[in-house]
């Protein structure tokens, strides 16, 4: 459990955080959503005091971060950096055993788990013998985050870490990570400037501009509950698709023909997909009852 | 093709010596380079981890390097003394600076985002300096490296000025005595030494960054190797230290007369002139060997033992010059020979102590001196075209160059333009033979035993008197090389040898004769 209280940062006359606060459960993923420089980098650094904040306090585990050595609370925690920043004279391998080294880790014990890191992250064992440079980005993305992951620490921290990706790659590697057992037990904070993504990933969003939190909620909550004109601009341009993907069956559940064969979670979007072969209505009927879920909850 | 076998066969000859300088050349660059390391890695991690402190540090180090290399040996003799304290001290001040420099910019140079990911993996200060930073920083640092050891060898050339021995002896006592073999003897191996080290830390700089680990441990253990070379020629002891130039080491009229015809036996280290006096007198040296009308033996207390087997020739200061400048300057021969008989060895001795040590110009000691003789009169700015006069790189040629430069001003309607310094003997009188300049003051002795170098028959036969010595260069330097030897200046400024004052009254040691006879005892 991670609990920020009023945290900023001010480098000189900028204040690159201000008074932010918030709380991500033990499990839960939360994301920090906003435009460039609005300081999400910089609240995600002070988590593990690579920045030290200028006010506010940071709890993690109801344990004050301020009152541990930083090192040994950062090999606690996982960090996948904004531009990977893996050590170009480590060859993969050795990136991937940087943080087992520090913990004193035995040989055969850093090995069994890099095996299976690699297996589980679709890293072809070839490439451990191999220099940073050789790989391409979105090889290098995910050895930064199989180095974050290696000592399976239950916190972690990423900055973008699809960030140096194509779109098309992007979301390939984004299903992969929901389907990655070694996430789901883990208290995540990531850091992005994509909505799609962070609707795709995330379990609650935090969304920011100028240095301050502007609203905290589910994707949904984002949607139909705006806390101000700011956040319905900045998801104005996304925003069918995004509905569409944050809705589930269940919700829209009362508004369809028959509803005994619905499965719950199926998001909107995907029973359109698959509208016209066996789904359980046809496209009209679901924008119907879209459409009647919508006009109920802006009420 | 024969120049070629005659180096090879000086450098067997003299083998052990080579052998010798090799050795202590090598031993010299690495003990100062690896000083330089343990201060400038260090020095470059501190700068690089607290920059306002950067500005001060390189400049510092930016400043001692641009000290002239001989300027520096002469500053170190009254702290260090002479030998291999202050040649290291200043080879190790001149490898610093590139040492410092990229150890700060290879760190400087790694990478933010790497520094950053290592302190987020919980990596310490210490951990990030060794297994991130001096990694990646190595190859740079390594250039750093490279570039001092080729300056040190450069460098430590100089160090046989100071008594320290390496490749210089061959080289500057080959430049002295006019011996193309002997410079080349030192030369060569010098430049080969550059190029091999050069070559072999650059093989070092490629080695892929991981590979690196194992070099890096047995570096530290090829330098001391290396460094350990310097102590293996050791010398013999005896009661007195002397020190002599290069090219005294070298003459018949020297260090070999010395050993043939007194059979003196003395510990004997190798030194430069420019601070032999010096040492004397601050008592790391007892003997040195010196010119009789040098400034400084009146300076530094220091007096001359009597050649009383008359081994020093005659070096009677004369004017020389082209035959072709007295044809096309018709007056100048009457001009120069206007300063013939006006200069003993007592008032050179004063006229040099007024330059040397009271330093005073060369020109001021000129002008006071001509003004007294009544012999100055004041320019002509004359424009019927220029003569060229030449000097060797010490004192009392200042002078002489400075009052002929006067003379001809005053008298003949020439202008003049000197150039003074032109190193040695060799230098100088190629430059005359060259056409470079017109006219230099020589000694008969040198234009003898360094230029004409006669067999030693000629030479025995030749040196006992100072009017044969004279005629027999006159003579022979027109038929070989068109140069007229004019009237000598009055003054004798033979080699000699000097000890100070004080300790030739105690050991009652006033010829050379004596100082054998000292030795001897037991
Ligand atoms: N070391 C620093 N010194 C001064 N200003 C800084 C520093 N680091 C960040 N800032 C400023 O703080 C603000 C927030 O920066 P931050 O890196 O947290 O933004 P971000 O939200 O991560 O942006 P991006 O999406 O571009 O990575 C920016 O205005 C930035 O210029
Ligand atoms: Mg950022």
């Amino acid at each position: 459990m991670i609990k920020v209280e009023n945290l900023s940062k001010y480098f000189g006359e900028i204040r690159a955080v201000d008074e932010v606060s918030f709380e991500v459960a033990e499990g839960e993923n939360l994301v920090l959503l906003g435009t460039s420089g609005c300081g999400k980098t910089t609240t995600l650094k002070m988590i593990n005091r690579l920045i030290e904040p200028t006010s506010g306090s940071v709890f993690i585990n109801d344990q004050n971060i301020m009152d541990q050595q930083p090192e040994s609370l950062r090999l606690g925690i996982g960090y996948v950096l904004q531009n990977t920043g893996l050590f170009p004279h480590y060859t993969i391998e050795e990136n991937i055993a940087v943080v087992p080294q520090l913990l004193g880790w035995d040989h055969a014990r850093i090995k069994e788990r890099t095996q299976q890191l690699i297996g589980k992250l679709h890293l072809d064992a070839s490439l451990l013998k191999v220099y940073p440079a050789q790989l391409s980005g979105g090889q290098q993305q995910r050895v930064g985050l199989a180095r974050a992951l290696m000592a399976d620490p239950p916190t972690l921290l990423m900055d973008e870490p699809f960030g140096a990706l194509d779109n098309v790659t992007r979301a390939g590697i984004r299903k992969e990570f929901l389907q990655l057992d070694e996430l789901t037990r883990k208290t995540i904070i990531m850091v992005t400037h994509d909505v799609q993504e962070a609707f795709e990933l995330g379990d609650r969003i935090c969304l920011m501009d100028k240095g301050r939190v502007v609203q905290i909620g589910t994707p949904k909550e984002l949607l139909f509950q705006p806390a101000d004109q700011f956040v319905s601009t900045f998801l104005q341009s996304d925003r069918l698709q995004l509905e569409f993907r944050s809705v589930t069956l269940n919700d829209i559940r009362e508004h369809l023909p028959k509803t005994d064969t619905v499965n719950k979670d199926q998001s909107l979007w995907s029973a359109m997909e698959s509208a016209d072969k066996d789904g359980v209505a046809d496209l009209s009927q679901l924008m119907n009852a879209f459409n009647q879920y919508q006009t109920k909850i802006k009420a | 093709m024969k120049d070629q076998q005659n180096l090879w066969a000086f450098m067997y000859q003299e083998s052990d010596k080579l052998l010798t300088q090799t050795l202590q050349h090598i031993g010299l660059t690495f003990i100062s380079l690896i000083i330089a390391v343990l201060v400038g890695l260090p020095l470059g991690i501190f700068i690089a981890r607290k920059k306002r402190y950067s500005g001060a540090v390189l400049g510092i180090a930016g400043v001692m390097q641009t000290i002239p290399s001989i300027a520096l040996l002469g500053f170190m003799i009254p702290l260090l003394g002479i030998g291999a304290k202050p040649a290291i001290v200043a080879l190790f001040i001149y490898a610093l600076l590139p040492i410092i420099r990229n150890t700060y910019t290879g760190i400087l140079g790694v990478d933010a985002f790497v520094t950053e990911a290592a302190t987020a993996m919980g990596m310490s200060k210490k951990q990030i300096l060794f297994k991130v930073e001096l990694p990646l920083a190595m190859p740079v640092i390594l250039a750093g490296i490279r570039t001092a050891t080729v300056i040190n060898v450069g460098v430590a050339t100089l160090a046989s000025f100071i008594a320290a021995g390496g490749l210089g002896e061959f080289i500057f006592g080959g430049i002295s005595l006019n011996n193309t073999n002997m410079i080349l003897a030192g030369a060569i191996p010098a430049a080969l030494l550059a190029i091999i080290f050069d070559f072999l830390l650059s093989r070092l700089q490629n080695i892929r960054l991981k590979k690196l680990k194992p070099a890096t441990a047995t570096i530290p253990v090829l330098l001391l190797i290396l460094a350990s070379l310097y102590f293996i020629p050791s010398a013999y002891g005896s009661k007195l230290l002397a020190g002599f130039t290069p090219e005294f080491m070298g003459r018949q009229d020297g260090d070999l007369g010395l050993k043939q015809k007194y059979g003196l036996k003395i510990r004997t280290i190798v030194i430069s002139d420019a601070v032999m006096y010096k040492a004397a007198f601050e008592k790391e040296l007892d003997v040195i060997s010196g010119y009789s009308t040098d400034g400084r033996l009146k300076a530094f207390g220091l007096m001359v033992l009597q050649d009383d087997k008359g081994i020093f020739p005659p070096y009677y200061a004369a004017p020389i010059v082209r035959q072709s400048s007295l044809k096309k300057f018709p007056d100048l021969e009457k001009t120069l020979d206007l300063l013939a008989g006006h200069i003993n060895d007592s008032i050179m001795t004063e006229l040099n102590y007024r330059t040397d040590y009271l330093h005073q110009s060369p020109e001021r000691v000129a002008k006071d001196f001509l003004v007294e003789q009544r012999l100055f009169k004041p320019s002509c700015n004359g424009t019927d075209g220029v003569v060229r006069i030449g000097s060797k790189i010490f004192g009392e040629q200042y002078i002489l160059a400075q009052m002929y430069s006067m003379l001809i001003q005053g008298y003949t309607n020439h202008s003049v333009s000197t150039k003074t310094g032109l190193g040695g003997t060799k230098i100088c009188f190629d430059a005359l033979t060259n056409d470079q300049i017109d006219l230099y003051p020589e000694y008969t002795g040198t234009g003898l035993l360094v230029l004409l170098q006669p067999d030693s028959k000629i030479v025995d036969s030749l040196t006992v008197d100072k009017n044969k010595t004279y005629n027999f260069v006159r003579t022979e330097f027109v038929k070989k090389y068109n140069i007229a030897w004019l009237k000598p200046i009055g003054f004798n400024n033979s080699y000699a040898l000097m000890m100070r004052q004080k300790q030739s009254d105690q050991l009652g040691v006033k010829t050379i004769s004596d100082l054998k006879k000292y030795l001897d005892k037991k």
